[in-house]
């Protein structure tokens, strides 16, 4: 009796170890396979109106936003970067680390958490509700498939925004460097466009440009994921499994963006 | 005999292990409204959702015009699909969407019509369901009978044969309840689909359905007409039918549909055969002043009517109950024909300056300009022996029947002339 007490504690982390990795998997295999549904469905009929709207409420919308923060990054990272390199006597290369830490890391970075706050949450919000609303089984029954229909174009208007507004945020970046590093603490105004010049190769952007990418097909596939399977939660329901799906995607994305820049950024150094 | 519409076959559905629907068997005819009740949570909506394809059964068989659609094509089945609409207990209109985008969305998004024939087709289903005033509104701008109009025009634009209903009238009051039956029962006459409905709302269900399906302990305990359902000795007919249908009609204040039935054997089984009593069937013409006026006005006007059979009857030791949608019959047990005839003199000219409306208490908004019009309300009276079968005794009081009064709207200046 006791030996099988002790075994039932000595093996409970275990079966919850196993059970949670699971879990895991399955909700990867089961994002895995709403992405691909969903990506295949971007190519059908009748997709091109849907995709336009959401460019604009993804990116269009976002942009202002993006470039504030754009802005106030490169302005910060200006006067960071000076303050150290000053010590150096090498403010000089200012304008190349400002660049590299720009299009490699933080634009596409911090563009992609921006635009999980405000247009991510929105739509695990809006298709979370619609799912609660029977929205969604009203639009099985008109024979209109909810993923082409509301997952699809999110997806497509992602990929589509999220590379567009990065480079807008780079920038805007470069532009708030040059304020601060040029206009306020007197570096070269010529030094620091030849070093961003001399500095910066293709492979810098493209491999920013490849994150922006994979980060809104992360970002939108796993808010919408929420969204629609919003009424599957077994801790909650109505209005308050809305609340929490929106907090778990924008939680989740942000984590998957950070971890998911780790492994690009390891394939392309 | 005529091939079903949809049949189930011994449908079996389990959420864990819970079943739900424990081998249903039922049939479903082309044209005909049918009515399916059941106490809450017995799996009325899971059913339904069957047909449209929401939920797989786990075993059994469902058949359209005879064919399994387990066999069918994905062609074919999506063209099953295309054939019926769903209309959702709660709307489930798109709350971003305006009327007009509400109503056009099945067309744009499922068939490659252009944009002009779609907006023709959807402004047809507008103006028919009389929503032409509010199409670019958003559904949380409209009323909720409004609502179900729009849900209604939507479930309806891509034409369907059959039109699901998942409780239609569920928390109405008794007016706007019997005017969603109404519109259901008149748009089905117009547009000729066959209609399923889950509904609570007994009896005012039973004026529209043509045949009622009783789900209990998850099978189907009965189909067949209302008619049927009173002859039948089973005690789920007492536990769970009569309970629901109560000794009242809420809309008229009347007795139930049972119990007058109750009533009258009551009172007649006691009685010599060869005694004689009269009975006198009352009839608004519903339909015309439910177009003319609007639902909800024509059933205030039903009511009103009910209440004043009631005042004028029951002193008289009479008893009313609703017949059908638009007849009340009454009987007096101790009147004498004659005597009951100036009774209905009396009563048709109290009736008379009782419906009577000005502008300012008359149609709905918009329907002012139907100013001018008159209604009649029958009534036919007859004389029978104890014990008489009701539906002879409405048969031959209706054939007698003759206009008593009449429903009039006027306009504000011609009624002071008439109080004048």
């Amino acid at each position: 009796m006791q030996t099988s007490a002790q075994n039932s504690i000595l093996l409970s982390p275990f079966q919850y170890l196993g059970k949670q990795a699971l879990i895991t998997v399955n909700s990867l295999g089961a994002v895995t396979i709403f992405f691909y549904k969903s990506f295949i469905l971007i190519f059908r009929p009748k997709q091109v109106t849907g995709i336009l709207r959401q460019v604009y409420h993804i990116g269009a919308t976002s942009s202002n936003i993006v470039m504030l923060v754009g802005l106030f990054t490169g302005m910060v990272l200006g006067l960071q970067l000076y303050y150290a390199m000053v010590k150096f006597g090498s403010e000089g290369v200012l304008g190349s680390v400002l660049a590299l830490s720009l299009f490699r890391e933080l634009g596409p970075v911090l563009t992609a958490i921006m635009v999980t706050a405000r247009a991510g949450s929105s739509m695990t919000a809006e298709i979370g509700i619609q799912r609660i609303t029977e929205q969604i089984d009203a639009l099985q029954t008109m024979r209109i498939d909810p993923l082409r229909y509301l997952v699809s174009p999110r997806i497509a208007a992602s990929i589509i925004s999220f590379p567009l507004l990065t480079a807008f945020f780079n920038l805007i970046g470069l532009l708030g460097g040059y304020v601060t590093g040029v206009l306020l603490l007197g570096v070269n105004s010529g030094a620091y466009f030849n070093r961003i010049q001399s500095s910066l190769v293709m492979s810098d952007i493209t491999g920013g440009i490849i994150k922006s990418l994979i980060f809104g097909a992360i970002v939108s596939t796993i808010c919408c994921y929420q969204g629609y399977f919003t009424h599957m939660r077994e801790e909650s329901s109505g209005a308050r499994s809305v609340s929490i799906s929106t907090t778990t995607a924008v939680v989740l994305s942000c984590v998957l963006i950070l971890i998911s820049d780790y492994i690009v950024t390891s394939f392309y150094i | 005999m005529e091939t079903p519409l949809i049949e189930f076959r011994g449908i079996t559905k389990s959420f864990g292990d819970r079943t739900i629907l424990d081998g249903i068997d039922l049939k479903i005819y082309r044209g005909q409204i049918s009515t399916l009740i059941g106490k809450s949570g017995t799996g009325k909506s899971v059913l339904l959702k069957h047909i449209i394809g929401l939920l797989s059964p786990d075993a059994g068989s469902i058949l359209f015009e005879g064919r399994p659609i387990e066999e069918m094509s994905k062609k074919e089945l999506e063209d099953y699909k295309s054939r019926i609409s769903y209309m959702f207990q709660h709307n489930a209109l798109f709350d971003s969407m305006t009327v007009f985008e509400n109503v056009a969305l099945p067309l744009q998004q499922t068939t490659n019509l252009k944009q002009k024939e779609i907006r023709s087709q959807v402004m047809d289903r507008i103006e028919q369901m009389e929503l032409a005033d509010v199409v670019h509104r958003y559904p949380s701008e409209l009323s909720g009978g409004m609502q179900k109009r729009v849900a209604l025009a939507r479930a309806l634009v891509t034409n369907p044969e059959i039109v699901l209903f998942d409780e239609p009238t569920t928390g109405q009051d008794p007016i706007r309840r019997n005017s969603i039956l109404t519109m259901i029962a008149r748009y089905r006459k117009k547009f000729g689909f066959t209609a399923l409905l889950i509904s609570h709302d007994i009896p005012d269900i039973f004026f529209i359905s043509d045949r009622i399906l009783l789900l209990w302990k998850g099978k189907i305990a009965f189909q067949g007409t209302y008619e049927e359902s009173t002859t039948l000795d089973h005690p789920m007919i007492d536990e769970f039918l009569h309970s629901l249908e109560g000794f009242h009609d809420e809309l008229t204040g009347l007795l139930s549909k049972q119990a007058f039935r109750m009533r009258y054997d009551s009172i007649m089984k006691p009685r010599q055969k060869a005694k004689t009593f009269t009975a006198i069937v009352f009839r608004l013409e519903l339909d015309l002043l439910c177009q003319i006026m609007g639902s909800e006005l024509a059933y205030k006007s039903f009511r009103t009517l009910g209440e004043f059979i009631s005042t004028h009857m029951d002193n008289q030791g009479g008893f009313s109950a609703r017949q059908s949608m638009d007849q009340i019959l009454t009987i007096l047990p101790h009147t004498e024909i004659d005597e009951a005839r100036n009774m209905l003199d009396v009563f048709a000219r109290g009736l008379n300056s009782l419906l009577v409306c000005s502008n300012q208490d008359g149609p709905d908004d918009g329907k002012q300009e139907a100013c001018g019009f008159e209604i009649n309300v029958y009534a036919g009276i007859t004389e029978s022996v104890s014990n008489e079968d009701i539906e002879k005794i409405l048969i031959r009081a209706k054939a007698v029947e003759k206009v008593i009064a009449q429903y009039r709207c006027v306009t504000r200046r011609e009624l002071q002339s008439e109080k004048v």
